[in-house]
């Protein structure tokens, strides 16, 4: 165990989160600047699963441990496991991607290691054998740079902020087995339960969003049953427009996002809500259907590759970010537009 | 019940943050109680009413940081503290929650501790899960739902990329919330009376018993964001289908998808 770059491997029940291998793929580039390969590390149940996959996407060495005190994602003992193997076989520099698991992680061991964690990083580079780091802050208004003075660097990547490489089936390895270091007494959490999210795409690692904001529920010409009062004439109209949202999302393999204002509006749970008090999101293509484009919804998709808006409004402050525009209603665009996409993709 | 609630001042969220000579400015944008931890406090307090007690709200920071204990005051909360001193300059995360762990400490029996997701000045998002690691008290990040507290116990939904985790652990714990925990409650008049004429104690380094503070962590450089250069191409057509149909066109060429 001589190498110095470290990459965490985030797993549930046996499933790799996808930013994980973004982050194998940033660790070997550091690897390559500061000498040596990657030691990924996974735990959980099936953790071997995984680690041969970790072989495919680079990894030198595979550290992995399947216990029962480790089948359920629980700080804890992950911590202290992932501490005590840093610790044994001299860790500089251990790379995790930002998932709610893996910042946690980083951020726990840093106590543990009497070091330092750098969060959510968009950049890495190797200065004089140290790593230099690169940050948004201020929900994206600035960068920061960042070192660590202390070994080892723990650092988590943004998802989709680094390359994903590919997975290389001829690559293979034999992974090294390791214990468990806490005993289910020493543990002072237990999961109960789980139940799955909503369903659809994800919006952290979505490739393709159409969002919808306040906008969507203003389209005059239609009917709402009777008997509903105001709140819920709203309500019903905003469901029709996040309905064609949707179409045009399931068209394109795409997530479906929403502005604030449509959230507290209560027209969408907020988990699909984009922007500095909702998810932070950087797909390829960014579809913004009603949505104005305030500074702390633009903090949550900045970094998208092409922004798309369609809104009445043409002084709509989303437009100065927008590729491509469309000063219309909604109502007629974005139906074409499901419509032409459909064709054209020949789905 | 004892219950801590720890919040952080920072600017407001519409500000215009930028970086001049080498500093962070957000011109006369107001600085107010994080939005987060408005969320930690209501939990905090919704905690209160249902089990009686006291809920102490904390902060580490400068004297102005006096602020954002007295909106939590006005809210409801029952006494503040602010930790202050010199020594804090540049301290980083872990530091931060050493000190935090210290004075939680030094309060003396405390059942939970509350935090907002991450302060959105720094937005690292650590801060909870370091001071549950530094006190060794379970870590329940992103809670969404409280299910129950007795018995010695809590029993949370966290949630996750995947849906909802549930959770138990054994109290004292830390607990960070996110949105749907609740909407925070706005400070009454007689709150806001209140706080105003509220005295709060500041507690040194030397108060917790800590000598030296080390920090890892060193921001050499701050950046302004490269602005987004582009050009705004506004699609027009005689329908919303030969629009549509160019804006289809678009998206295909440039190999968006």
């Amino acid at each position: 165990m001589s190498n110095k770059v470290w990459v965490y491997i985030d797993q549930l029940k046996g499933k790799s989160h996808l930013a994980s291998w973004e982050t194998l793929g940033a660790g070997s580039a550091l690897a390559a600047q500061l000498g040596g390969g990657v030691t990924a590390v996974v735990f959980g149940d099936q953790a071997k699963v995984v680690a041969a996959e970790a072989f495919q996407y680079g990894a030198a060495e595979v550290l992995y441990a399947d216990d029962a005190t480790l089948s359920d994602y629980r700080p804890e003992p992950y911590t202290t496991l992932l501490s005590k193997l840093a610790k044994e076989g001299g860790a500089e520099v251990i790379l995790f991607p930002t998932t709610t698991r893996g910042r946690e992680v980083a951020a726990m061991s840093a106590i543990d290691l009497n070091t330092g964690v750098m969060p959510d990083v968009t950049a890495i580079d190797a200065q004089d054998g140290r790593v230099v780091v690169t940050r948004p802050v201020y929900a994206g208004k600035l960068l920061a740079k960042a070192v660590c003075t202390a070994d080892p660097q723990l650092i988590t990547t943004r998802v989709r902020a680094f390359p994903k490489p590919e997975a290389d089936a001829g690559r293979t390895g034999t992974p090294t087995a390791v214990g468990a270091a806490l005993g289910e007494a020493d543990i002072l959490t237990k999961v109960t339960g789980y139940t799955q999210s909503t369903g659809g795409v994800s919006l952290s690692d979505a490739e393709v969003i159409v969002s919808g904001g306040r906008g969507v529920s203003n389209n005059p010409s239609l009917t709402p049953p009777a008997g509903l009062d105001e709140k819920q004439v709203e309500i019903w109209r905003a469901q029709q427009g996040f309905k064609l949202i949707g179409e045009l999302a399931s068209v394109l393999g795409a997530a479906v996002g929403a502005s604030r204002a449509a959230v507290d509006a209560g027209y969408i749970p907020y988990e699909h809500q984009v922007g500095q008090t909702g998810k932070v999101v950087s797909p390829d293509l960014y579809i913004a259907c009603g949505i104005s484009g305030a500074i702390q919804h633009q903090a949550g998709m900045r970094t998208s590759k092409v922004i798309v808006a369609v809104n009445k409004d043409p002084e709509a402050p989303i437009f100065k970010m927008a590729r491509y525009g469309v000063v219309g209603d909604l109502y007629a665009i974005v139906p074409a537009l499901t419509e032409a996409l459909h064709k054209k993709l020949g789905k | 019940m004892k219950i801590v609630v720890c919040v952080k001042q920072v600017p407001d969220s519409a500000a215009k943050v930028v970086v001049e000579n080498g500093q962070v400015t957000w011109g006369e944008a107001p600085l107010v109680i994080n939005p987060w931890d408005e969320f930690a406090v209501e939990a905090a307090l919704v905690q209160k009413e249902t089990h009686g007690g006291e809920v102490t709200v904390v902060s580490v920071g400068e004297e102005i940081s006096k602020e954002a204990l007295k909106h939590a005051l006005a809210m409801g909360c029952g006494e503040a503290v602010l930790i202050s001193d010199p020594a804090l300059a540049g301290a980083d995360s872990q530091a931060v929650a050493r000190v935090l762990a210290a004075a939680i400490q030094k309060m003396g029996d405390v059942d939970l501790v509350f935090f907002g997701r991450q302060a959105i000045d720094g937005d690292m998002a650590v801060t909870a899960a370091q001071t549950a690691r530094a006190l060794n008290w379970p870590a329940l990040t992103l809670v969404s739902v409280i299910s129950s507290v007795e018995g010695g116990s809590i029993k949370v939904e966290r949630s996750t990329e995947e849906g909802r985790q549930m959770v138990e652990a054994r109290l004292p714990a830390v607990v960070s919330v996110a949105k749907d925990i609740g909407e925070p409650r706005y400070p009454s008049f007689m709150g806001i009376r209140k706080a105003s004429r509220a005295l709060i104690p500041t507690w040194s380094l030397g108060d917790l018993g800590i000598g030296t503070l080390a920090s890892a962590v060193k921001w050499p450089e701050l950046l302004n964001v490269p602005l987004r250069e582009v050009v705004t191409e506004i699609i027009t057509g005689g329908s919303p289908q030969e629009i549509a149909d160019q804006m289809a066109e678009k998206i295909l060429a440039g190999k968006v998808l």
